[in-house]
């Protein structure tokens, strides 16, 4: 079997964070009440999103130094697995503001963000869809999604603590970790981001991995052709 | 070899910055494109004189611009039944700002596309691709920069100027032209790459322009209010850091784009 282990870590940890998340002691706040334990989807799922798209824009940087197929591969498959996350990372906002805030999508600056930032990732796609061959789209998407991740940190990380926003961490809020963010949170969170990104990794491998199945059959269904 | 394609390709016939391609290709064009090249000042100036004789041969490119910022200012002006007194400062604002963004979309959207292809190859031979980002970054920027002063003059003419601190709102202005233009460019040399470019110029830009946009539209309506400087340093260095940011990018990026 190939390095199996950290699929099995993945589901530990996945299956941990779920039964630990709701039945886990949680501190007892004004207002969030119980919906505290959003936090280990909500939060982790924003997380691991970022990590993927940092990790992608990687692989584009390497695609551009060095120009293997593969690395481009790798890029347009974890950026899509980040987006994935980055939707369910709306839906599960969506539900905690509903019950916090009484409005599943209040006009807040990083609701907008996040919102501008799934439109760049999916002007991505649209990008990738409308080029023919091969080495020209991974080159040019390589650029934009090094141009996207510039663009798209500040627009979820720095424009919102410019302004007032809802969220921790901005207008006046105090962040994470400063005082509500206890122990027993931590237990959970960190494992949380790492199973999500294991996950992550884990449906962008199986995507990669029918990809070069695929390209390998069309390369000798051509060269069958030719000979 | 050059000069027979260049004559092959009618490229612009203006004999000085003919020379000057010359000068500083020293014959090694292509190991020139795919070092960090020494693009020299020099390569930059002849470059946007080259943009701008080009424009001044066919005016109507520049002028269709024009034509398009005041028809569409006026189309605002009617839409909104010509009166002026119910317009409020936050939807004039925004409403000029968005006149603008579209008129940068299309401005910009033509600066790689209506290059034909031939030509592009001539000047990948002869010029440091960072030149070439360079050069038409500055160009239109100074597009932009035209283009929006006059846009608001014609603006404040038919709709009023509410404007009070005259100073900040025209910095506002020189940040947007050029933050607008710096984005746009290699945006532009990105769609013009795919085949259904106008689409994809739109759907690539917007989202990435829109915190621009929105950080511009604040600082607008502080020079509307006449608010203290001070007030506004914030959204200033955000915007100029943008800037700075996307031409960066947009520096390490295009020989990049240039070689497919």
């Amino acid at each position: 079997m190939r390095k199996i282990w950290w699929k099995i870590l993945c589901v530990v940890i996945i299956f941990y964070v779920i039964i630990w998340g709701f039945i886990g002691p949680v501190p007892r706040l004004a207002i969030i009440n119980e919906s505290i334990r959003n936090t280990y989807f909500h939060v982790a799922l924003w997380l691991a999103m970022t990590t993927l798209l940092l990790l992608s824009m990687v692989f584009s940087i390497r695609y551009l130094m060095k120009g293997n197929i593969k690395d481009d591969d790798i890029a347009s498959e974890v950026a899509k697995a980040a987006i994935f996350f980055g939707i369910l990372g709306c839906l599960t906002g969506s539900v905690w503001a509903n019950y916090t805030w009484g409005d599943p999508w209040p006009n807040d600056p990083k609701l907008n963000g996040a919102a501008v930032g799934i439109l760049i990732y999916l002007a991505y796609l649209l990008l990738r869809s409308s080029f023919e061959d091969e080495q020209r789209r991974a080159r040019i998407s390589s650029v934009y999604n090094i141009f996207a991740f510039a663009v798209f940190i500040p627009i979820i990380y720095i424009l919102p603590r410019l302004t007032d926003s809802l969220h921790p961490g901005s207008g006046g809020n105090s962040t994470f970790g400063s005082y509500d963010f206890d122990n027993n949170i931590r237990r959970v969170f960190y494992p949380a981001v790492i199973g999500y990104i294991l996950l992550g990794l884990w449906i962008a491998e199986l995507r990669i991995r029918i990809k070069q199945i695929n390209r390998v059959r069309e390369e000798a269904l051509i060269e069958s052709g030719k000979l | 070899m050059c000069r027979t394609f260049a004559a092959r390709n009618e490229v612009p016939k203006a004999g000085k910055s003919d020379a000057g391609y010359i000068t500083t290709a020293n014959g090694k064009p292509k190991a020139a494109s795919r070092r960090p090249a020494p693009i020299t000042l020099n390569e930059i100036k002849t470059l946007i004189w080259k943009e701008v004789t080009l424009e001044w041969r066919q005016k109507y490119a520049i002028s269709g611009m024009l034509l398009y910022v005041v028809s569409t200012v006026f189309v605002c002006y009617l839409s909104f039944n010509l009166r002026r007194n119910q317009l409020t400062p936050i939807v004039w604002n925004t409403l000029f700002w968005i006149i603008l963004l579209f008129t940068a979309v299309n401005a910009i959207a033509k600066s790689f596309s209506q290059e034909r292809h031939g030509r592009l190859l001539y000047y990948y031979n002869l010029c440091s691709p960072q030149a070439i980002i360079i050069s038409k970054i500055i160009y239109n920027s100074l597009v932009m920069g035209v283009l929006s002063v006059l846009g608001f003059v014609f603006y404040a003419f038919v709709m009023g100027n509410p404007i009070q601190d005259n100073g900040l709102f025209s910095i506002c202005i020189l940040l947007a032209s050029t933050g607008f233009a710096s984005v746009l460019t290699l945006i532009a040399g990105i769609a013009s790459k795919a085949d259904n470019s106008a689409t994809l110029m739109a759907v690539l830009s917007f989202p990435i322009i829109l915190p621009m946009l929105l950080m511009t539209i604040r600082l607008a309506k502080n020079a509307m209010d006449g608010l203290d400087w001070s007030v506004s340093t914030d959204e200033i260095t955000t915007l100029l850091s943008i800037d700075l940011i996307v031409i960066t990018l947009s520096y390490l990026l295009f020989p990049y784009l240039w070689r497919s």
